[in-house]
């Protein structure tokens, strides 16, 4: 890797349920500027938490316990609450998972892009409202000032996705979190989202934390790759490296597991018994240290 | 479209105000008690009854009385009083108002207390605040309006005079409004004083009636906030920098509303039911107080009168509620 600055900086980030168990155990990964980071695992690998806890929005319940975020210099433990939240605003943003959920059903799409603008980073209304039309230009909107009228429910998902892309970057943030974001639409919807992402990301130079359970995703999209499981990052390397001689046992697990339609025979295979009993092991052990150091 | 939603949602009223009617007029007949017995001296012979009962045409059939009431009640009479012998409908109108006022104070009074509990509570969700906004909702929803009024006399009334506890204005004022509607017009005429005063007189009854339903607003609402509170909508809005406050008022509180909204309509029928004894209580002249002058007395066309008003204000205020369900809720606006 060159020396780029890092973007966001995670060291030994430990989260727990109320019941005091890990949802994530000690995790470090480092994005550094402009660079797509994938997170890939299977459902409840903890992937879509660390990009919750990275933006301060962890389901009730769950607590950081442990462990440091740096956003570009900034120790985000450090921060007041309001102060953090302002950063967060200004700096990141997310694009959520599914589209259909993620839009206020009761206000129209315009003010819901705009209002970070305006609210957040105190934009000029006029300024805002140009902004958000030149952002849906570049989703490949062709009607702006219909959607900027419509409420979200007159939109389809792939639409929805598109605006919420657009909402994203028009704040210009220095680090995105995409939390699965084609996951809730049509496969053939799918491929252009993907691409759209891929293409805004290039030219505005953003960081993403990629959140995904697909392998095939992660190939074509990011620069480095965390493999998660149980909370636990198992591997962390360069993308390419990763797919050329993948280190772990799971993750060469994972990517037998993953639907291929070159090779039918060799491919969608079940993740072997005994590299999960490897896993468990592993787990158990992260929790024995983690349990002596904390009492 | 429209027009046609419209003319079945009158239909629909019409009829409802018509079974109210139907029943009223039956279930007050078939009561005990006879309203010409009430008026007549003692020692008055069975030709005094019956001619009186003539007059009030109580001596034709239950049917024909009907017809009869009802065609005049479709023409704008309601009859005449038989205890205060005066027309039904101007008694009514002049008392209407008096409770419109009380009762929209009331409604005001709880949406002020409610709102802002419930969004606290929302807010502080998990917190020893929340948990205090629960056990004081659950106190004054287990209290009823007319105790409350009995309390809050001893308190503002007896221990710490600060409110008037009789009547709706104090009788040595001068009043120079020319609608019953004092509260209002103290207002549009800019006497602040007159205003002060009628505020001082509503206020203890206003929150007897309002207490309760400011408990199930903040409840129901708080809920619906939680609800809403870990939608992906909100989060995205947390994560575009804005505070938890900001958050509940602008993405959380217009769709939690709608609940509270239809529960609201609901109950403020049973506040408007409840006037009648909490003015009985404030010996507060408005419809309700009238309303047990006129089951006392037995006075019929007063009672189906007020009884009709009542019906009339229940199906507006529904009606009302559906309309503001399609404001807060912009996917039931077409079709």
């Amino acid at each position: 890797m060159t020396a780029q600055p890092l973007c966001l900086s995670i060291g030994a980030l430990s989260a727990t349920l109320p019941n005091g168990d890990r949802v994530l155990r000690s995790v470090s990964l480092d994005v550094a500027a402009g660079e797509v980071h994938a997170l890939v695992g299977e459902s409840g690998a903890g992937k879509s938490m660390i990009g919750k806890a990275l933006l301060g929005v962890l389901p009730p319940g769950v607590r950081q316990v442990e462990g440091s975020i740096t956003l570009e210099g900034t120790r985000l433990e450090t921060l007041a609450p309001a102060a953090r939240r302002r950063l967060i605003g200004a700096r990141t943003a997310l694009i959520p998972q599914d589209p259909l959920t993620a839009l206020n059903p009761s206000r129209r799409i315009g003010p819901q892009m705009t209002d970070r603008l305006t609210h957040i980073l105190g934009w000029p209304a006029a300024s805002a409202r140009a902004r958000i039309r030149e952002m849906l230009a570049e989703v490949h909107i062709r009607e702006p000032d219909r959607v900027i009228a419509a409420y979200p429910h007159e939109l389809s998902g792939g639409m929805r996705q598109r605006v919420l892309i657009a909402a994203a970057f028009a704040a210009e943030p220095r680090l995105i979190v995409a939390d699965e974001p084609t996951t809730a639409l049509d496969v053939t919807v799918q491929k252009q989202i993907l691409r759209l992402i891929a293409d805004l990301q290039r030219r505005h130079g953003t960081a993403i934390l990629f959140v995904t359970h697909d392998l095939g995703v992660v190939a074509k999209i990011s620069q480095s790759v965390s493999v998660l499981y149980a909370g636990m990052v198992v591997e962390r390397a360069p993308a390419p490296e990763l797919f050329a001689t993948p280190r772990h046992a799971y993750t060469k697990a994972l990517m037998a597991a993953t639907p291929r339609y070159t090779h039918p025979a060799s491919s969608l295979q079940p993740v072997n018994s005994a590299v999960l009993a490897e896993l468990a092991l592993e787990v158990r052990a992260a929790d024995t240290e983690w349990k002596r150091a904390h009492g | 479209m429209i027009l046609q939603k419209f003319l079945l949602r009158l239909m629909t009223m019409a009829v409802t105000l018509f079974g109210v009617a139907v029943v009223v007029f039956v279930v007050i007949r078939v009561a005990p008690g006879d309203p010409i017995a009430m008026m007549l001296p003692p020692g008055a012979g069975p030709e005094d009854i019956e001619r009186l009962r003539a007059l009030y045409g109580l001596d034709k059939s239950l049917p024909q009385q009907f017809v009869i009431w009802l065609g005049g009640v479709l023409q704008g009479d309601f009859g005449t009083s038989i205890s205060l012998r005066q027309d039904v409908l101007s008694l009514v109108l002049g008392r209407l108002p008096a409770t419109l006022e009380l009762a929209t104070l009331a409604l005001l009074m709880a949406l002020a207390i409610g709102g802002p509990l419930a969004i606290l509570g929302a807010r502080e969700r998990g917190t020893a605040v929340e948990a205090g906004i629960d056990v004081a909702g659950g106190a004054a929803l287990s209290i009823p309006d007319f105790l409350w009024g009995l309390l809050l006399i001893l308190v503002f009334g007896v221990l710490a005079p600060i409110f008037e506890i009789s009547g709706r204005v104090s009788p040595s004022l001068d009043l120079p409004f020319a609608t019953q509607f004092y509260l209002v017009e103290s207002i549009l005429r800019l006497r602040f004083d007159l205003t002060a005063d009628l505020l001082a007189h509503m206020f203890i009854p206003a929150l007897a009636l309002a207490l309760p339903l400011a408990a199930i607003i903040t409840l129901l609402l708080k809920q619906s906030l939680k609800e809403v509170m870990d939608l992906d909508y909100v989060v995205l809005a947390r994560v575009k920098g804005f505070s938890e406050t900001q958050v509940i008022l602008r993405e959380a509180l217009k769709n939690a509303a709608l609940p509270t909204l239809t529960l609201i309509g609901v109950q403020f029928t049973f506040l408007i039911g409840g006037t009648v004894i909490v003015e009985r209580l404030f010996s507060y002249e408005g419809l309700g107080n009238m309303a047990i002058d006129a089951v006392i007395n037995r006075d019929l066309p007063l009672i189906q009168g007020i009884v009709l008003v009542f019906a009339l204000i229940f199906v507006l205020i529904n009606l009302a509620v559906d309309l503001s369900y399609a404001l807060l809720n912009p996917r039931l606006r077409h079709g």
